[in-house]
C-alpha cells in the first residue's frame, strides 16, 4: 500500500464525509431547536433521491439545476409537516415522538416501493465516470461537486442562523423556549421554518448523493442512523459540529477499510459514537448541557 | 389495577381458551397464537425497563440475539439442551445489559441518547457476530432438527404445540412475575423514577441501582425469548436477529397495547399480529397484488394509534370492560 | 330430556368440526388440478429476485399441461423475506389444502418452512437455496433442484480453468473481494477448501477483501485491490455491490485483465448492463444456467415471451429455470403418482428421473438426502449487452473473450 493510495483514499473519505455532514446538518438543526426525534429523516433524503431521478429522467435535469427546486418543495412539505403532524407531539414522550416518526417511514418506504419497485434507480451522468486528475491523484467528480455543494449550503445555512433576524429568533427559540415566547416570538412558526430548512437541507444532501449512490426504496434507516451517529458525535446544536462529525466519520471508515477489514467499518463509527457517549456527550463542538 | 372480580374472571376465561387452543385450532392458527405469545413475552420484557423503569431501550434485538445465540452455540458445539442453555443465555444477557447499564446511567445518559446508544450497540454486535465464523457467521447457525414425533422438552424439541405450550408458559410466568413486582417495593421506586427521576433522586432513592436492576431484569428475560427462537426457528442469521426492524418488532406491541401496563404488551402483540396477518388475508382478498401495498395499511394504521390513543389500547379496553375504576 | 338435547347437540357439533376438517380432504379427492403452494419473497429486500421468480411459476402450468397433460392450481404466498412470515403463510398454504410447496428461494426461510413441511408431511421441492445445512437435516420430506454453495463454486473454479486453457490465458495472481453475506462466506469457505486442490489452476490469491452488503461506498475497497496489481478480480457480490464496484472501478481508472465471479449473482443482471452500459461488457460469471439449446429453453421462452412482452428470459435465466424446473418435478411426479396424497406423491418425486430439463447439467434425480447431484454451471459472459454462454463449448453461444480488451496493469 503506497502512500499515495493512502492520501487518495483518505481525501476520498473526506469528500464524502462533508455530504454525510450536509445530510446530518438537517438532522441537527431541527433537533437542536425543535427538539424532536426525526426518525424519518433517511426517508426524506430517499424521497429527494427519487425526486431527482425522476427530474432527470424525464425533464433531463441535471441534478446541480434539480437543487434550487427540488430544496424549496422540501422546505414547503417540512414545514407543512411540522406544523400539521409534528407540532402536538413535542410535549410528549420521547417513544411517541419516535413511534410516529417510525410509523410515518414505514408509509413513507412502502408508498416508494409501490411507485418505484424495489429495482434500484439512478442518474445517467456519463461526466461522472471520468475521474478529476489533481496532480498524481485521481479524484471521484462526482464526490468533489457534492462536497462544494455541501459546503455552499452549510455556509448558507451558517449565515442565516447567524446574520438574519429570523435565524437569530430561531437560535433563540433553542436556547431558551420559555423565554422566547415571553418575548412574543411566533415559537410555532419559527419551529415549523426550522424543520422547513432542516427538510430543504436533507434535500440538497439528497440531490447531492444520488451522484454517487443508487436508490432504493429501503435506503433511509442507514441514512437516518448515519445521521444521528455523526451528530451525536459533532455535537448537538452546533452547525460546524455536524460537519466535522461528518468528515470525521468518513475519514475514520476510510482508514478502518484500509487497515482492518472493510467490512467491519461500520462497527469503527458505532464504536466512536459509544466512545462520544460516554467521554463528550455533547459532542466534540457541542456546548456542556 | 383492581384486582375485581371481573377481571378475574375474564382472565380465567381467556387463559382456559389459551389452554385448549391446540385441540381444537388448526396449525395455521396455532402457529400465528404462538407468534403472538413470543411477541407477547418479549414485549412484557421490554416493558419493565421502558414501562416501568422510563428507559427507552431501542436496540433489545442486542438480548434476543445473544440470548439465541448463547443457548444454540453451545446445542450445536457441545450438544447441551436447552434447560442448560438457557441460564446461560440469561447470564450472557444480563451481562450486556450490565455493560451497557453501566456505561450509560454512570454517565448520565438519558432520553434519546440512551436510545441510540442501545441502537449503536444492538448494530455493532451484529457486525460483529457477522463476523464470528466459530457461531456460522453470515452463513448462519443451524440447529440440528430430530424427529419430531416426541417430546423432549428438556432439550426443547418437539411438535409445534409444544412450542405453544412453552410461549404460552413463558407469557404467563412474565405476566405473573411483573404484577408481582409492581407491588414489591423495587416496583414502586420504578415507578417513581419513571415519573420524575430527579424527585426520586431527592427522596433518597438510589436511582442508578434500580435503573441498573431493571436493565438487568429486563435483559434477562429477553434472553428466554431469544432461547425460543433459535429452538423454534432452527437457524439464526446475525443480519436478521440482531436487525433493528426485529427491536422495532418488539416494543410494537407494548407502545401499541399500553406502556406500563400489565396487560398492554398481551393485546399489543395480539393487536398487531392479527393486524398483520389480517391484511394479508384483506389484500389478498381484494387482489390488490401489489407489493407494499400490506406495510403502507399498517403503517397508516400505526400512525392512528399513536395519534389518536396515545396511551394504547388497553386503557380503553379496560375502561369498556369495567375493569377500570 | 335435559341429556337428550345435549347429546343432540354435541353431535351436531361434532359433526360440524368432523367436516370442516374432512371437507379439504374430500375436495382434494375430487379436484384433478394438483394444488401447489407456491412460498417466495415477493416485498421485503429479496422482493426483486421473488418476483422474478413468480415468472416462472406463473407459465408453469399451462406448459406442463401441454406437455404433461397435468393440471396444476398455483396458490401464491409472500414471505416478505421473514422468518416469521414463511412460516406461518406456509402453515396456512398447508391449512388451506396445499399438497405440495415449492419455493422459497431464501435459505432462512426455507430452513423453517422445511420444518413445517416435515411436520404435516407435506413435500417441499426447493428451487433456490443455497446453504448446504438444509438437505443435512435428515428431512424425508424436501428435496431441492439446486447446486449447494462448495458445489456451486466447484463447478465456478473449474470453469475458470477451462476459460483459460481455451484462451490461452496464463494470469499469475487474482485477488478476491466478497460480500460479507451468507453467499459470500459459503464461497470463501468453499473456495479456500478446493483451490488448493486444483493444480490445474494456474493462479493464487494476493489478497482477500470482504466488504460489508449495506456500504454504499465502495472507494477503499476498489482502491485496495487496484494496489495489489493482481492480473484480475475474482469476485463474489450481489447485483447492487457489483454495480457499485463496477463503477468504482472505472472511476479510478483499473482495468484488471477480467472479472470473474465463481458463482454469485449480480453482473448477469439487467439492471447491471442498465447501469452500466458499455462498462458491463466482458464482464464473465459462472452460474447455473439454461442450456441455450434445449427444446424446452426454446419452449420456456416463447412463454415467457407471451407472458412477459416487454421482457427477456436471459435476464431470469436462474429464477425462471428453476422455479421452472421445480414445478416440472412436481407435475412429473403427479403424473406418475396418479394421485396428490402426499406420502405417494412424496415417493414419487424420490423416484424422479428427467432427462429432458431446461438448466444444465445432469438428469433431474434426487440422491437419498433430497438433494440433485449434478447441476452445472455455465460461464456466462457479458457480450453486446447480453449474457452470452460461452462454456461449456458444446453449449456456447459464443467465444470467450480474455483478456478483456484494453487492460492495463495499475
Amino acid at each position: 500500500m503506497d502512500a499515495l493510495t493512502v492520501v487518495d483514499l483518505v481525501l476520498a473519505g473526506v469528500l464524502t464525509g462533508l455530504l454525510y455532514g450536509l445530510m446530518a446538518l438537517g438532522l441537527s438543526v431541527i433537533f437542536g431547536v425543535v427538539r424532536v426525534v426525526n426518525f424519518a429523516h433517511g426517508e426524506m433524503m430517499t424521497i429527494a433521491m427519487y425526486a431527482t431521478v425522476v427530474l432527470s429522467g424525464w425533464l433531463g435535469l441535471d441534478p446541480f439545476l434539480a437543487v434550487l427546486p427540488v430544496a424549496a418543495v422540501f422546505f414547503a412539505l417540512g414545514y407543512l409537516l411540522q406544523r400539521g403532524l409534528i407540532n402536538p407531539f413535542i410535549t410528549r414522550p420521547e417513544h411517541a415522538q419516535f413511534m410516529l416518526l417510525v410509523a410515518l417511514a414505514i408509509i413513507l418506504v412502502n408508498v416508494l416501493l409501490m411507485i418505484f419497485g424495489p429495482d434500484a434507480r439512478h442518474v445517467q451522468l456519463d461526466y461522472l465516470l471520468e475521474p478529476l486528475e489533481v496532480g498524481p491523484l485521481l479524484l471521484d467528480r462526482g464526490k468533489v461537486a457534492a462536497a462544494a455543494v455541501a459546503a455552499v449550503t452549510a455556509a448558507a445555512l451558517f449565515a442565516f442562523f447567524r446574520f438574519t433576524l429570523t435565524g437569530k429568533a430561531i437560535r433563540a427559540c433553542a436556547d431558551n423556549h420559555l423565554g422566547a415566547q415571553v418575548i412574543g416570538l411566533d415559537v410555532k412558526r419559527l419551529y415549523a421554518l426550522t424543520f422547513g430548512l432542516g427538510s430543504a437541507c436533507v434535500a440538497v444532501a439528497g440531490c447531492m448523493m444520488i451522484l454517487l449512490v443508487d436508490v432504493t426504496p429501503t435506503l433511509g434507516p442507514g441514512y437516518t442512523l448515519l445521521a444521528f451517529v455523526i451528530v451525536i458525535v459533532g455535537g448537538l446544536g452546533s452547525m460546524p459540529g455536524a460537519l466535522l462529525g461528518g468528515v470525521l466519520i468518513g475519514v475514520s471508515e476510510a482508514l478502518a477499510g484500509l487497515f482492518i477489514a472493510p467490512s467491519a467499518k461500520s462497527m469503527f463509527s458505532f464504536g466512536l459514537l459509544i466512545i462520544v457517549l460516554l467521554l463528550r456527550p455533547q459532542g466534540l463542538l457541542g456546548k456542556s448541557a | 389495577m383492581i384486582a375485581n372480580r371481573r377481571t378475574i374472571l375474564l382472565l380465567v376465561a381467556l387463559a382456559i381458551v389459551l389452554v385448549v387452543l391446540p385441540a381444537f385450532a388448526n396449525p395455521y392458527v396455532v402457529s400465528v397464537a404462538t407468534l403472538v405469545l413470543f411477541f407477547a413475552y418479549a414485549g412484557q420484557a421490554w416493558n419493565v425497563m421502558m414501562g416501568f423503569a422510563g428507559q427507552l431501550s431501542l436496540g433489545h434485538s442486542l438480548y434476543v440475539g445473544v440470548g439465541a445465540y448463547a443457548a444454540a452455540g453451545l446445542f450445536v458445539r457441545y450438544g447441551v439442551g436447552a434447560w442448560v442453555g438457557a441460564p446461560v443465555a440469561m447470564v450472557a444477557c444480563a451481562l450486556f445489559g450490565a455493560v451497557i447499564g453501566a456505561l450509560a446511567f454512570r454517565f448520565r445518559i438519558a432520553g434519546v441518547y440512551f436510545a441510540l446508544l442501545t441502537i449503536a450497540f444492538a448494530e455493532f454486535t451484529r457486525i460483529g457476530f457477522d463476523h464470528l465464523p466459530a457461531l456460522g457467521g453470515p452463513g448462519g447457525l443451524f440447529l440440528k432438527v430430530e424427529q419430531r414425533d416426541h417430546l423432549d422438552l428438556l432439550a426443547l424439541r418437539g411438535p409445534p404445540a409444544m412450542f405453544y405450550y412453552v410461549a404460552l408458559a413463558l407469557a404467563a410466568c412474565a405476566l405473573v412475575f411483573c404484577t408481582w413486582l409492581l407491588r414489591t417495593r423495587v416496583g414502586y421506586y420504578w415507578q417513581a423514577i419513571r415519573e420524575n427521576e430527579e424527585a426520586a433522586q431527592a427522596l433518597g432513592i438510589d436511582v442508578f441501582r434500580y435503573k441498573m436492576l431493571a436493565i438487568l431484569v429486563s435483559s434477562s428475560m429477553t434472553a428466554l425469548a431469544g432461547v425460543f427462537f433459535a429452538f423454534y426457528y432452527n437457524n439464526l442469521f446475525p443480519e436478521q436477529i440482531f436487525n433493528v426492524s426485529r427491536s422495532i418488532e418488539i416494543i410494537l406491541g407494548p407502545i401499541i397495547g399500553g406502556l406500563g401496563t400489565l396487560f398492554g404488551p398481551i393485546l399489543g402483540a395480539a393487536l398487531i399480529t392479527v393486524l398483520a396477518d389480517g391484511s394479508t388475508e384483506l389484500i389478498g382478498a381484494l387482489g390488490w397484488d401489489i407489493p407494499g401495498v400490506k406495510q403502507v395499511l399498517y403503517g397508516v394504521v400505526l400512525l392512528g394509534v399513536v395519534v389518536f390513543l396515545p396511551h394504547g389500547a388497553w386503557p380503553v379496553l379496560a375502561r369498556r370492560l369495567g375493569l377500570q375504576r | 330430556m335435559q341429556t337428550a338435547i345435549s347429546r343432540r347437540r354435541f353431535n351436531l357439533a361434532l359433526a360440524g368440526a368432523a367436516a370442516t376438517t374432512a371437507a379439504p380432504a374430500y375436495l382434494r379427492a375430487q379436484s384433478k388440478a394438483l394444488k401447489v403452494g407456491v412460498l417466495l419473497p415477493r416485498s421485503g429486500v429479496q422482493g426483486f429476485i421473488g418476483q422474478s421468480c413468480q415468472k416462472g411459476a406463473d407459465l408453469a402450468p399451462g406448459v406442463l399441461k401441454a406437455m404433461l397433460g397435468v393440471d396444476l392450481e398455483l396458490m401464491n404466498a409472500d414471505t416478505e423475506t421473514n422468518v416469521d412470515t414463511a412460516r406461518t403463510r406456509a402453515e396456512r398454504l398447508i391449512q388451506e389444502g396445499a399438497q405440495v410447496l415449492v419455493g422459497p428461494f431464501d435459505s432462512g426461510a426455507a430452513s423453517a418452512i422445511a420444518q413445517v413441511a416435515e411436520q404435516h408431511g407435506v413435500p417441499l421441492m426447493i428451487n433456490i437455496a443455497a446453504a448446504p445445512q438444509i438437505t443435512e437435516q435428515g428431512y424425508k420430506f424436501v428435496f431441492r433442484n439446486f447446486p449447494t454453495a462448495p458445489e456451486l463454486v466447484r463447478n465456478g473454479l473449474a470453469l475458470i480453468g477451462d476459460l483459460f486453457r481455451v484462451t490461452g490465458t496464463v494470469p499469475r495472481t487474482a485477488v478476491y473481494m466478497h460480500v460479507n453475506d451468507t453467499f459470500g462466506q459459503a464461497n470463501t469457505k468453499a473456495i479456500a477448501a478446493i483451490l488448493p486442490k486444483l493444480d490445474f489452476l494456474p493462479f493464487k490469491i494476493v489478497e482477500t477483501i470482504s466488504y460489508d452488503p449495506a456500504a454504499k461506498d465502495l472507494t477503499v475497497e476498489v482502491g485496495k485491490a487496484k494496489a495489489t496489481g493482481a492480473d484480475f478480480l475474482l469476485l463474489v457480490s450481489r447485483l447492487a455491490d457489483a454495480i457499485i464496484l463496477r463503477r468504482e472501478m472505472v472511476k479510478q481508472r483499473w482495468e484488471p485483465m477480467g472479472i470473474i465471479s465463481p458463482g454469485s449473482p449480480g453482473m448477469y443482471e439487467n439492471q447491471f448492463y442498465q447501469a452500466l452500459g458499455k462498462y458491463s461488457e466482458y464482464c464473465i460469471s459462472n452460474v447455473p444456467w439454461y442450456d441455450p439449446g434445449a427444446a424446452l429453453t426454446k419452449t420456456i421462452e416463447a412463454a415467457f415471451k407471451k407472458q412477459n412482452p416487454k421482457e427477456e428470459l436471459m435476464f431470469h435465466a436462474l429464477n425462471v429455470g428453476y422455479t421452472f424446473e421445480a414445478l416440472l418435478v412436481v407435475a412429473d411426479a403427479y403424473k406418475r403418482a396418479g394421485t396428490g396424497e402426499a406420502n405417494a406423491l412424496t415417493d414419487a418425486i424420490r423416484t424422479t428421473d428427467i432427462r429432458d430439463r431446461m438448466m444444465l447439467g445432469g438428469p433431474i434425480k434426487f440422491d437419498p438426502k433430497g438433494q440433485v447431484q449434478g447441476n452445472a454451471s455455465a460461464c456466462v459472459q457479458n457480450l453486446n449487452l447480453r449474457p452470452t454462454v460461452v462454456l461449456p463449448a458444446a453449449s456456447a453461444q459464443a467465444k470467450p473473450v480474455f483478456p478483456t480488451p484494453g487492460a492495463r496493469k495499475g
